[in-house]
């Protein structure tokens, strides 16, 4: 952006001092060629992968950082819990499992449980990072732009009035939900001269969201049995997942996943301004259509099987730039990361801090991911205005 | 209608309005007699639904009966349903609709953006998750539930306040949907961890619900909007004042961060106190302010935020009791499933005026 506010603000004549630009940007292409002869067969039309020197650097090593925390934080979810398990059993346990020995049991429910919180957590990074590109919004989340809100609706009208229990009977109705919220929300924020800006979408998001939770009250003070079950479901818990459930999503997250990952130079572009992205040959509409697509279904199953679980999408996002870029071919493969380990890192957290009960991990999520959205907010004059 | 249609139609054909004092005056005043002519029909509005819910419904009482009852008089039956039941739930359904109002209108003019209320930016969620707490782990009722709502309430307003410094009306909204997020977080938390009979009253509560009321609270109440009543009138020309814009307010002679300050803690105090008896209705903080304001012509006015609050949740509880006979709806689920379709209307057009943020 800079770059090309440059030379528009610089005083006419001075021609000779513009072509000896700062040494920053004339360093600049150096590793923009590099790079670009690296790149593997990337076709003449694709623009080069743009890494400045230092984050050339630091991304292979803060990618494998990444991986090693989750890494971590998998084996961590495996052996911590109100039964802790060694190390060497959980190995066990995982390669040889023994139906007889109870530490394995142990271990083989917490599979379930960590395999549900890796797919919610990418599901819920992925969507969140997308979701920022497409809205041009560094608030955007799936909890605050009122998606996840509406998800919830539906399945207290499914289990309300279809007596629906199981994820597969009311994971099209949490779909259908999020889908109406995000068009609700995206299309009254973004009527009026200057479009969709970060205040004006989380406004929208929190008074969609106010207005669906009183309808969801009504149904819940009317029916004990809705409120047993939506109040478990309502704390975003990882505990008691069946693999049918996370079957039952997969296909979905799986089909997101690959939507999202394919629009990361539709949101390149889209980030210097819809004009100059139609300048460059993306059509804005379609790629909003296709992303947005692949956000509802992400964040569809990710709420269908673990229930509202905020923050994550913001908050990982944020992390990642900082690290990456502003990139998003490289933004949006890496959140798969690290989202995850945020997710269990939460959900390991609230099994110890409070025994012998657990605190679910979409509490400890909201508890801890509130506090960084304030941080963001006090942080960023753009966000504020 | 620009100045040249306006010269046109004073100079219409017969030429009977001249552009002399008298005129003038008459011009300059239309907004104050408009205003008072709202308040009027406001107020016998509010009277008569008031009326309404204390003598119709599933009993009804006739108004002679009523007054022989006020002076003492017991009717067997009619007696205890009426003053033990109806009458307190019509007076604190009154109270908490006018605080409610007023609090919104406080925060929505004082921030300048019509979606400021106290349930948008946390604080009526800080007053339920302090008295959801206190209610869960000290099994409080009654007056402590109060005091630890305004604690909460306080304590969020003044957190919000202090972290959103320096970053203006939109940046104070922000911090407080985040601060609503963290304790929504902590009410569903708590709600999952208790008893489910506890749970559902608790939910009851947190959609806003005149069920439980009596004199005791209508009391409490009365006694809290006797002294902030009369502060949010003196309040109300620095509130004018920075609805100008703290730049504008600072040059006239406000002194903005005090007048900030006062006007918060008022705001927060009464939607507090309104949380305290009857949960956080939804919607009627937010809902009042701009309903008053396009009644009264684009002009603030607490006292008519105050009625038309007083009016929407006497109208809805009315509507709880009576639209499904037995089934005693929460008031807030009345005020929420009305108040969902015309918010985003008012985004709508909010955003069309203006940018809306």
């Amino acid at each position: 952006m800079g770059v090309h506010a440059a030379p528009l603000t610089r005083p006419a004549g001075g021609l000779r001092s513009t072509t000896a630009a700062s040494p920053a940007s004339a360093a600049s292409p150096a590793p923009t060629v590099a790079w670009s002869s690296l790149g593997a067969g990337s076709g003449p039309a694709a623009p080069p992968l743009v890494l400045s020197r230092r984050r050339q650097a630091i991304a292979p090593l803060a990618a494998l950082t990444v991986i090693a925390v989750l890494a971590a934080v998998v084996l961590g979810s495996l052996a911590i819990g109100a039964r802790p398990v060694s190390l060497p059993v959980v190995l066990d346990a995982v390669f040889h499992p023994d139906a007889a020995n109870g530490d394995h049991a142990v271990v083989l429910a917490r599979v379930t449980r960590t395999v549900a919180g890796l797919l919610v957590g990418a599901a819920l990074g992925l969507a969140g990072t997308a979701m920022q590109g497409v809205t041009r919004n560094p608030l955007a989340d799936p909890g605050i732009l009122g998606v996840n809100a509406g998800a919830a609706l539906a399945v207290v009208a499914a289990i309300f009035f279809l007596g629906a229990d199981s994820v597969s009977s009311y994971l099209w109705l949490a779909f259908g939900g999020a889908a109406l919220a995000a068009v609700v929300v995206y299309s009254v924020a973004s009527v009026g001269r200057v479009g969709a800006t970060p205040v004006k979408l989380v406004l929208a998001g929190a008074a969609v969201s106010a207005g669906l939770g009183s309808l969801l009250s009504a149904m819940l003070v009317n029916s004990r049995d809705s409120m047993e079950l939506f109040r478990n479901w309502q704390v975003g818990a990882l505990a008691g997942k069946s693999w049918d459930s996370i079957l039952a999503v997969l296909p979905f997250i799986a089909v997101g996943a690959v939507l999202l990952l394919g629009t990361g130079r539709l949101l390149n572009n889209l980030s210097l301004g819809e004009d100059v992205a139609r300048s460059l040959g993306q059509r804005p509409g379609t790629g909003r259509a296709v992303a947005a697509l692949g956000i509802v279904l992400l964040c569809g199953s990710a709420t269908a099987l673990a229930g509202p679980i905020g923050f994550i999408g913001l908050v990982v996002p944020h992390l990642l730039r900082a690290v990456v870029g502003p990139d998003y071919r490289w933004l949006l493969p890496m959140s798969l990361v690290p989202a995850p380990a945020v997710l269990l890192l939460a959900d390991v957290l609230g099994r110890v801090l409070l025994p012998p009960g657990e605190i679910p991990a979409g509490i400890l999520a909201a508890l801890m991911g509130a506090p960084v959205f304030v941080w963001l907010v006090r942080r960023g004059r753009k966000a504020a205005l | 209608m620009n100045p040249a249609t306006r010269m046109v139609a004073r100079a219409g054909p017969a030429g009977r309005v001249q552009p002399n004092g008298a005129w003038v005056r008459h011009i300059r005043l239309r907004p104050l007699r408009r205003r008072i002519v709202i308040l009027a029909l406001l107020c016998v509005l509010v009277a008569g639904l008031f009326s309404a819910s204390v003598l119709l419904g599933s009993y009804t009482v006739s108004v002679a009966d009523f007054f022989r009852m006020l002076g003492g008089m017991r009717i067997p039956g009619a007696s205890f349903i009426v003053m033990e039941n109806k009458l307190p739930r019509a007076v604190v359904g009154l109270m908490v609709g006018m605080a409610f109002g007023i609090s919104g209108a406080v925060f929505q003019s004082m921030l300048r953006n019509p979606l400021a209320s106290p349930d948008i930016i946390g604080i009526s969620y800080g007053a339920s998750a302090a008295a959801v707490f206190a209610i869960v782990f000290f099994g409080a009722a009654g007056v402590s539930v109060s005091v630890a709502a305004v604690v909460g309430a306080l304590g969020v307003a003044l957190l919000i306040t202090a972290l959103s410094r320096r970053h203006g009306g939109p940046g104070l909204i922000l911090i407080g949907i985040g601060a609503a997020a963290f304790m929504q977080a902590a009410v569903t938390f708590l709600l999952q961890r208790t008893d489910i009979r506890v749970a559902q009253d608790a939910l009851i509560w947190l959609t806003g619900s005149l069920n439980s009321s009596n004199w005791n609270r209508a009391g409490l109440l009365a006694a809290a909007l006797a002294v902030l009543l009369p502060l949010a009138a003196l309040l109300t020309r620095s509130l004018h004042g920075l609805q100008l814009g703290d730049d504008t307010a600072a040059g006239l002679g406000f002194r903005v961060p005090r007048a900030r300050l006062w006007l918060t803690i008022m705001g927060a105090l009464l939607a507090a106190l309104a949380t305290a008896a009857a949960g956080p209705v939804a919607f009627v903080a937010f809902l009042s302010g701009p309903i008053a304001k396009r009644l009264c012509g684009q002009s603030t006015s607490l006292a008519a935020a105050g009625l038309v609050g007083a009016a929407t949740v006497l109208a809805a509880d009315f509507l709880a009791v009576n639209l499904i006979p037995g089934s005693a709806l929460p008031v807030g689920v009345v005020t929420g499933a009305l108040g969902a379709p015309f918010l985003l209307w008012l985004l709508i057009s909010t955003n069309r005026s203006s940018t809306g943020g």
